[in-house]
């Protein structure tokens, strides 16, 4: 049987009249990265936080290393780490003195905290910058302070709030590569993200939470099989054209096409394929010019979509 | 170039596996090793934001000076004779007012994130709130210090020394540590920053002004004068004026540490039962 890092039954949050976090299972194995895949507001946060002890469950169980979040929160605190929008390092001091802060709060005294803590400034390149204040750090360099600020301690299991949310592409390339470092030292890694891409790149499992409650659960082909093995994809090029181009589509194909955030954008699950030239023949028929027709494997976008209705980014206002 | 890009990649995540395994954790720090660590990050805080002490330093002395001048005459006939009266106040007054600004620093502390992580530590759970406590203490003392050498320049002479200014000052930061756990409640309780400094604000203005601070009460109508016997401050102000003049304290000094034990009692507890869960 494989060792369980968290494992929760009816894990419930309640804030007011949201149920934030509303009766999550969960049963994740040790090792690699979990990826817990949402939008905004749905509660990944909330459960992030129960896990790390900040908050307090309303109702139901959770077990972080074996250990219950409410009874044992000091035993868990001594194994996890936590980094992410809610817990950061403190921007008016110097990168190495917040390192230093946090080894002294582990027992490390004097000489050694000092030396732990640029053993990782080297290692997360930030030796230049060890003297300066964190307010004045970039984006990037600001989410490496903050993960260097929870490895201090090796953790058993480290979650990761939201760690690549602002980041340019090359920033974030360079904290997908320290999550695979990680990983491969052999810490669990509990990733909450809401970039469908993030949570196909690094992620071993994905939970897909939405308005409190696990949705879906796999590996990121287990979901994507179990919206259909294939997937059609028709952008028109004049937004006018796609209800035109939705109707023929759906009468030729026997299917009912869903829309994305893309106004020009139709997507939908096939399992057939056999119509698909004649539909083809009959969008040219009707004038409506394509941008895109392709068959392929659909994303974690379109998976989000199928299982919720709605596409992914649509919340974001609403958080 | 991507060829040096993934060479780099290569050799930061080898860096970052051995800066993982070389560690060897260290035993778990006592209680006061962790609160004594906070207090010097709230120190080395003061190192970079020097203007945190703009309200410890000009603060006191512009209440001294305004309070002694602006009343010395109608009160006691001039600012000399005024001034050996409302000096121990006065330094209560000033110390006692700036503790709020502690409730604020920590909101802050808590929506920046700071405090999340340290929460989320193996330490002793109130070791961030006393630290920072510990921190304001340190302020609070440059506060008296100041206060007190203002008092000396326009004409204070305690009669009880160095020693008995050196104890009325150690009485007032043991009562305002043991105030600041209201501001730590509060600031947990309430949203924003501003909230905390006018709840704070609102709740010293009767202490610190319904007092022996200023004036006899003798002259006070009689209501004002029931409350300004009940007011913990007024004890502190008496347990100070007499430590400071040279005079043996009366039951007013036990009253005041009676009152700061309480004041940690409760709202130290409260503190910290919100501390699990704060908003």
């Amino acid at each position: 049987m494989t060792e369980l890092v968290i494992e929760t039954a009816g894990l419930t949050k309640v804030y007011g009249d949201t149920r934030a976090v509303d009766g999550i299972d969960l049963a994740i194995p040790r090792g690699g990265v979990h990826g817990f895949l949402g939008p905004n507001g749905a509660g990944k946060t909330t459960a992030i936080r129960m896990f790390a002890t900040l908050i307090r469950p309303d109702a139901g169980h959770a077990r972080v290393l074996g250990h219950d979040i409410v009874r044992a929160a000091d035993e868990v605190r001594s194994k996890v780490s936590l980094t992410g929008q809610f817990a950061s390092v403190d921007e008016d001091l110097s990168g190495r003195e917040n390192l230093r802060l946090i080894a002294k709060l582990f027992g490390f005294r004097g000489a050694a905290a000092t030396r732990r803590a640029d053993e990782l400034l080297g290692a997360f390149g930030l030796d230049d910058a060890a003297d300066r204040q964190v307010k004045k750090y970039s984006g990037g360099m600001r989410r490496r302070i903050d993960i260097a600020a929870s490895l201090v301690v090796s953790p058993e299991l480290l979650f990761l709030d939201e760690p690549t949310t602002g980041l340019d592409p090359r920033a974030r390339n360079e904290v997908w590569d320290i999550i695979r470092a990680l990983v491969r030292h052999g810490t669990t890694v509990m990733l909450t993200t809401q970039y469908l891409d993030e949570a196909d790149q690094l992620a071993d499992r994905i939970s897909v939470i939405d308005h409190g409650r696990i949705i879906a659960e796999g590996t990121s082909s287990e979901l994507k099989a179990s919206v259909g093995s294939g997937t059609l994809h028709v952008r028109v090029m004049r937004r006018q054209d796609r209800d035109a181009a939705r109707d023929i589509l759906a009468r030729e194909l026997g299917i009912e096409l869903g829309t994305t955030h893309d106004p020009q954008a139709l997507v939908a699950g096939l399992e057939d394929r056999s119509g698909v030239t004649r539909a083809l023949a009959a969008l040219e028929q009707a004038h409506i010019e394509l941008a895109q027709f392709s068959l392929g494997q659909p994303t974690l976008d379109e998976v989000f979509l199928a299982l919720t209705g709605r596409p992914a980014e649509d919340e974001e206002e609403a958080a | 170039m991507s060829t040096t890009t993934a060479q780099e990649a290569e050799l930061r995540t080898d860096a970052i596996a051995s800066a993982l395994t070389s560690v060897t954790r260290p035993a778990r720090p006592s209680a006061l090793a962790t609160s004594v660590t906070f207090g010097w990050r709230a120190l080395l805080k003061i190192k970079h934001v020097p203007e945190q002490l703009f309200d410890v330093t000009v603060f006191p002395v512009m209440m001294t000076l305004l309070f002694t001048y602006l009343f010395g005459g109608a009160i006691a006939g001039s600012p000399a004779d005024y001034i050996a009266y409302i000096a121990p106040g006065v330094l209560v007054q000033s110390v006692l007012f700036i503790t709020m600004y502690t409730g604020s620093n920590l909101r802050t502390d808590i929506d920046r994130g700071v405090f999340d992580r340290f929460r989320s530590l193996p330490i002793w759970r109130p070791s961030p709130l006393v630290g920072m406590l510990l921190g304001d203490a340190v302020r609070f003392m440059v506060a008296s210090i100041i206060t007190a050498l203002v008092c000396l320049a326009i004409g204070w002479r305690p009669a009880g020394g160095v020693a008995g200014v050196a104890a009325g000052i150690a009485l007032v930061l043991v009562f305002a540590f043991s105030l600041g756990w209201i501001w730590t409640f509060l600031s947990l309780i309430l949203r924003t920053p501003q909230a905390i400094m006018g709840v704070a604000g609102f709740t010293l203005m009767p202490l610190l002004f319904g007092s022996n601070i200023f004036v006899d009460p003798s002259t006070m109508p009689g209501w004002l004068q029931a409350w300004v016997d009940v007011n913990p401050v007024s004890d502190l102000v008496t347990a100070v004026r007499a430590l400071m003049d040279g005079i043996s304290p009366g039951g007013e000094v036990a009253i005041s540490l009676a009152w700061s034990a309480g004041l940690v009692a409760v709202f130290g507890s409260l503190t910290m039962w919100k501390y699990r869960d704060p908003r």
